[in-house]
């Protein structure tokens, strides 16, 4: 007699998450919007869009935030 | 450079042995026979850096092996069991080391605390602001020993992690090796950028003249990644290093700029820039928070991994400070 066996559950897996204090990462291939008038595609797996506007790198994270004071994070 | 041929690709000599037991492990690689080891009473390192680079060179088997060393010898049981004694001491310090810094946590995003808050030497606003040519290419050949395996320690990781770990540490890991495309894959941009400084971007090619501290952080990685129980630490080391990279790679580009170094090179430590301000996200929340979810046990180990990235890099720092300075 066979066992039942609940399959195994979904996990969830966000396309678009938001990092507290952080950048905001995408998954896939996106076409972003840099605010100056470029559009700009994704390169990798993942990107980080910056969320603080001090990124030498927009529209990317380039790790700003870490280095100003905790209420001018995003 | 074409894949498979000369250079980075290709197998490595066995280094100068720097001590007693570097020397009987180097004869016992080179002559694929583990009878130099075999004296009584058992050889014993002279000092950290003969025991450093004996382990290195028992590590390297499980990479890519030597030029002229017989490939069974990586599976070789006495060598396993040297190795396992070189391991124990290195861990044993190392635990040391953390228990004496109180470094811990509640959850995996206070990584990011612990790196914002560990103070030391750091090399970054020196090779932005004053390293001269000469420094430049010495860290670069020391780092070499690392970078031209760049992710390599952490993948022994992959196929010992739960499905969300998994999935989140190939994620990472996909960008690392370049996502596809060996152009982009991180030890090769490293390669090219010694090439266009003028340096061997042979794979070893510099290990004889690595520091101490270089060829334990080397070992520390290797360490954590070949052991499943230490699979933790490997990511919480992952996660530290990643944390870590993002704004000292924009001074070290803008160091190499200022000084006119290789554009390869400048690239190699932009791309890191904008990779490891993704990178550091996922390692955090993303694969130590996965594997955390999926076994709350192996929280203290992340933090020691996390813990071992930072003091393995001060150490470094403090060893390159001490020389340049002195040397002004």
């Amino acid at each position: 007699m066979s066992r039942s066996v609940e399959p195994p559950a979904g996990i969830a897996h966000a396309d678009v998450v938001i990092c507290p204090g952080g950048p905001m990462l995408l998954r896939g291939d996106h076409l972003v919007d840099d605010g100056q008038g470029n559009l700009v595609r994704t390169q990798r797996p993942v990107s980080a869009v910056c969320r603080c506007g001090k990124t030498e790198t927009a529209p990317w994270c380039d790790g700003t935030h870490k280095v100003l004071p905790p209420k001018l994070r995003p | 450079m074409g894949a498979g041929g000369a250079g980075y690709g290709a197998t490595m000599q066995l280094p100068p042995p720097r001590g007693t037991l570097s020397h009987r492990v180097r004869d016992a690689l080179a002559g694929s026979s583990t009878r130099p080891l075999a004296s009584r009473p058992s050889p014993v390192a002279d000092d950290h850096h003969d025991a450093a680079l004996a382990l290195w060179m028992l590590y390297e088997l499980h990479y890519r092996g030597f030029d002229g060393v017989d490939d069974r010898m990586e599976w070789d049981a006495t060598l396993l069991g040297l190795r396992r004694h070189l391991e124990d001491d290195l861990e044993q310090d190392l635990r040391t080391r953390f228990a004496k810094s109180g470094t811990s946590a509640e959850s995996v995003e206070e990584i990011f605390r612990i790196c914002d808050e560990h103070e030391g030497a750091a090399l970054s606003p020196y090779l932005h602001r004053h390293a001269t040519r000469e420094q430049f290419l010495e860290l670069l050949r020391a780092r070499s020993v690392y970078h031209l395996k760049e992710s390599d320690p952490v993948s022994w990781a992959i196929p010992r992690l739960g499905t969300a770990a998994k999935a989140a540490l190939v994620e990472l890991q996909y960008d690392e090796y370049g996502g596809g495309d060996p152009n982009r894959l991180h030890a090769h941009l490293f390669a090219r950028g010694m090439a266009a400084c003028g340096l061997d971007p042979t794979y070893g090619a510099y290990v004889a003249q690595a520091p101490t501290e270089v060829l334990e952080q080397n070992n520390v990685m290797s360490l954590f990644g070949l052991h499943r129980r230490l699979r933790g630490a490997a990511l919480g080391h992952l996660a530290a290093f990643e944390v870590t990279s993002s704004l000292p790679s924009r001074r070290i580009a803008q160091g190499l700029d200022r000084l006119d170094l290789a554009d390869a090179m400048q690239h190699y430590y932009r791309e890191h820039v904008e990779a490891d301000a993704v990178h550091e996200q996922l390692a955090v929340r993303t694969i130590c928070g996965a594997l955390v979810a999926e076994s709350p046990e192996l929280l203290d180990d992340v933090v020691l991994g996390a813990f071992a990235c930072l003091d393995q890099e001060e150490r470094i720092a403090r060893h390159f400070l001490d020389r340049w300075e002195a040397a002004a």
